[in-house]
């Protein structure tokens, strides 16, 4: 299963929806990255980054006080404890080494809370990469921190102004900036969608989490995971997570956004309420309305704020082979609360959904049922949110 | 009508014919019908009516306002083929659309309403020939025109292939870039028609940056058809005065026309 045909379709799913203008410049991805993880040079490079500077193989950690309340095992996979607070640093290390094996010196991304952006403005201050970030006008404002945290890294931050200056209009213009530089820079996109073969690189960049988690389950527990959940925005952590396990005999759980509640039409649960359709270069399931124009979405976590998801996890769904559930914003903060007070852990709220997912399951399974989550990224830049959440007191009254 | 019957009567007269652009819907349904029949008076050979998405990847900021605008407007699809119908006959209409919008209509129904409406074919910008199995039966069935791009960075064998693919015309993007008109057009430009004449007797329509009678001369020397959106587009944004629109429109349409014939 894990890898797409020749033209990048899994199943239905995938392929090329782009100019033609942008093909050869997908071809030379394709061939480049396809070499590269092949290159033992490349692949020692590689961990030696994500060793020595990304902070990885992240720990697997049971939650002890967590799995006592939910009576199955819960087991963590900490990628909160990544360089850069996320797994994303999977992704950008490993595209920003291969930018620079094709000799293009330049990389632009798209970013919506600027989680990607700060992870691709990172490898790119250490690779020597010049850098451009395309972010929402109105993202920028609420994300002031994280714009700051670009530009001291030396990138460039581009407002985008134009449709609904979000996450999908930022990817826009990304894709539009890029057809014309697309001969001196790489598109360092930051999820597992968009055109072949970017569903692919980027999976191939995270799968490590999972790979990383199947032996870590091994050596602790002596066999495998009953269940693997991890959330789903565009996908790139739960691809990640769930490609070691694709031929295994374990039950997967992508939870998706289910925002204000599935009924009320303000969610980003693209599997569970979306159609086939084509989105940002790839045919997938997508937030449309009746003649294929794109629904906003909406989430208390950006993260996972995108009417789109990576053509690979469509697959993934429409052959059963994993579950796509959403767990509603109210679900998620309850989660990142029972997690910080059990455990002590503050994740980031996309990592608090398939936590949510996680504890919504476990009454269903055997007692003393393993279950690992995925735990994306920690909560430090949801600390605003956080607090008009709870409605905590500023302390500065 | 088929753009083939116009290119047959441009190469008779050894001139580039003269396609304009403009998005149905925008600035208002009924007054995109008459922008195209002013486009038609002032001589304009064929037409590419847009459908506005919301999504534009290709398009620069002149047309992606005019898309926001329509869609706001309330545009619906099927509204592509009252402006097919209502301005067909004079000259080949052909639809420039981003797939999901066909996709989401049904490939087949929409090749079917579109020819019936006397629509003559579809421009498909982010649909590449390796993805159209759907399209080539559909438009085969409907006998309708099937314009694939062809870009400077394309491989001589992506441009025989996407040739091959083609019916009624190939369009050669000649800025490695989004839509919009430029002060300068694309040096690129002739290099890549010349680059696909080597595979197609089809004709070469040049596209992206030319805004007036000029840049429509200079492109008309090599290319067969000189396509025109962004330049069209903007005689709407620059005034709120519809009708200002519509001089705008009717005397940059004269200009071209005039390029075209130099």
């Amino acid at each position: 299963m894990p890898n797409p045909d020749l033209k990048g379709h899994w199943g239905e799913f995938g392929g090329r929806f782009v100019p033609e203008a942008l093909i050869a410049a997908l071809e030379e991805l394709d061939a480049a990255h396809h070499k590269a993880i092949e290159d033992p040079g490349f692949q020692a490079e590689l961990d030696r980054l994500f060793r020595d500077y990304g902070n990885l193989p992240s720990p697997l950690y049971k939650a002890e006080r967590l799995s006592a309340e939910a009576g199955v095992d819960i087991w963590l996979k900490r990628e909160d404890l990544d360089h850069t607070g996320a797994h994303k640093i999977r992704n950008v290390l490993g595209q920003a080494l291969l930018t620079k094996r094709m000799g293009k010196p330049r990389v632009i991304a798209e970013t919506g809370a600027g989680q990607h952006g700060v992870a691709t403005a990172t490898a790119a201050a250490y690779l020597g990469l010049e850098c451009t970030v395309y972010m929402g006008e109105e993202d920028m404002r609420r994300q002031a921190l994280n714009v700051a945290r670009m530009r001291l890294l030396g990138s460039e931050v581009v407002p985008v102004t134009t449709g609904s200056r979000t996450l999908k209009d930022a990817m826009n213009e990304a894709l539009r900036e890029w057809v014309a530089t697309v001969d001196h820079t790489h598109y360092l996109i930051g999820s597992v969608g968009g055109p072949h073969p970017f569903p692919k690189v980027v999976r191939d960049y995270c799968r490590g989490i999972g790979d990383e988690a199947r032996a870590q389950m091994l050596e602790r527990t002596g066999k495998l995971p009953d269940v693997v959940a991890a959330c789903v925005g565009g996908g790139s952590n739960a691809m990640g997570t769930f490609t070691a396990f694709l031929d295994d005999e374990v039950k997967l759980y992508g939870f998706e956004a289910g925002g204000e509640g599935y009924d009320t039409g303000r969610h980003a649960a693209t599997i569970t309420a979306g159609e086939v359709g084509v989105l940002h270069g790839a045919r997938t399931y997508v937030l449309q309305d009746e003649d294929g124009q794109t629904i906003e979405s909406h989430s208390i976590s950006a993260g996972l704020d995108y009417p789109g998801v990576g053509p690979e996890h469509a697959h993934l769904a429409a052959a059963g082979r994993a579950v796509y559930e959403p767990v509603t914003d109210a679900e998620a903060m309850a989660a990142l609360e029972k997690l910080a007070r059990t455990e002590g852990i503050i994740c980031a709220i996309e990592s608090a959904h398939a936590v949510a997912g996680a504890l919504r399951l476990a009454p269903d399974l055997e007692p003393g049922a393993a279950v690992l989550v995925n735990l994306s990224g920690r909560g430090d830049k949801d600390m605003g949110t956080v607090v008009d959440y709870f409605g905590f007191d500023r302390g500065t009254e | 009508m088929k753009s083939a019957d116009t290119f047959a009567v441009t190469r008779a007269e050894h001139r580039a014919a003269l396609v304009g652009y403009l998005p149905a819907g925008f600035p208002t349904l009924a007054d995109s019908i008459k922008a195209i029949d002013i486009m038609i008076d002032h001589g304009a050979d064929l037409i590419e009516v847009g459908i506005p998405y919301s999504d534009p990847v290709m398009d620069g900021p002149a047309i992606q306002r005019a898309a926001d605008r329509a869609l706001a407007g309330g545009f619906r699809t099927r509204q592509l083929f009252e402006v097919a119908e209502a301005v067909a006959g004079r000259v080949p209409i052909l639809s420039m659309t981003y797939w999901n919008l066909v996709e989401r209509y049904g490939v087949e129904a929409f090749a079917r309403d579109f020819a019936a409406a006397g629509g003559a074919g579809l421009i498909t910008p982010d649909l590449i020939p390796d993805e159209a199995e759907d399209w080539l039966a559909a438009s085969e069935a409907h006998d309708l025109d099937r314009v694939f791009l062809v870009a400077p960075s394309s491989t001589d064998d992506r441009i025989a292939a996407t040739a091959a693919a083609s019916r009624g015309f190939v369009y050669a993007q000649s800025v490695m870039g989004v839509t919009g008109a430029r002060t300068a057009t694309s040096a690129a430009a002739p290099a890549l028609v010349e680059r696909t004449r080597a595979h197609t007797d089809l004709p070469i329509g040049v596209g992206l940056g030319v805004r007036d009678g000029d840049q429509a001369a200079e492109v008309a020397a090599y290319g067969d058809a000189v396509i025109v959106g962004s330049a069209i587009v903007g005689c709407y944004l620059s005034t709120d005065d519809v009708p200002t629109g519509h001089q705008r429109l009717a005397d940059l349409t004269t200009d071209l026309a005039a390029g075209v014939r130099r």
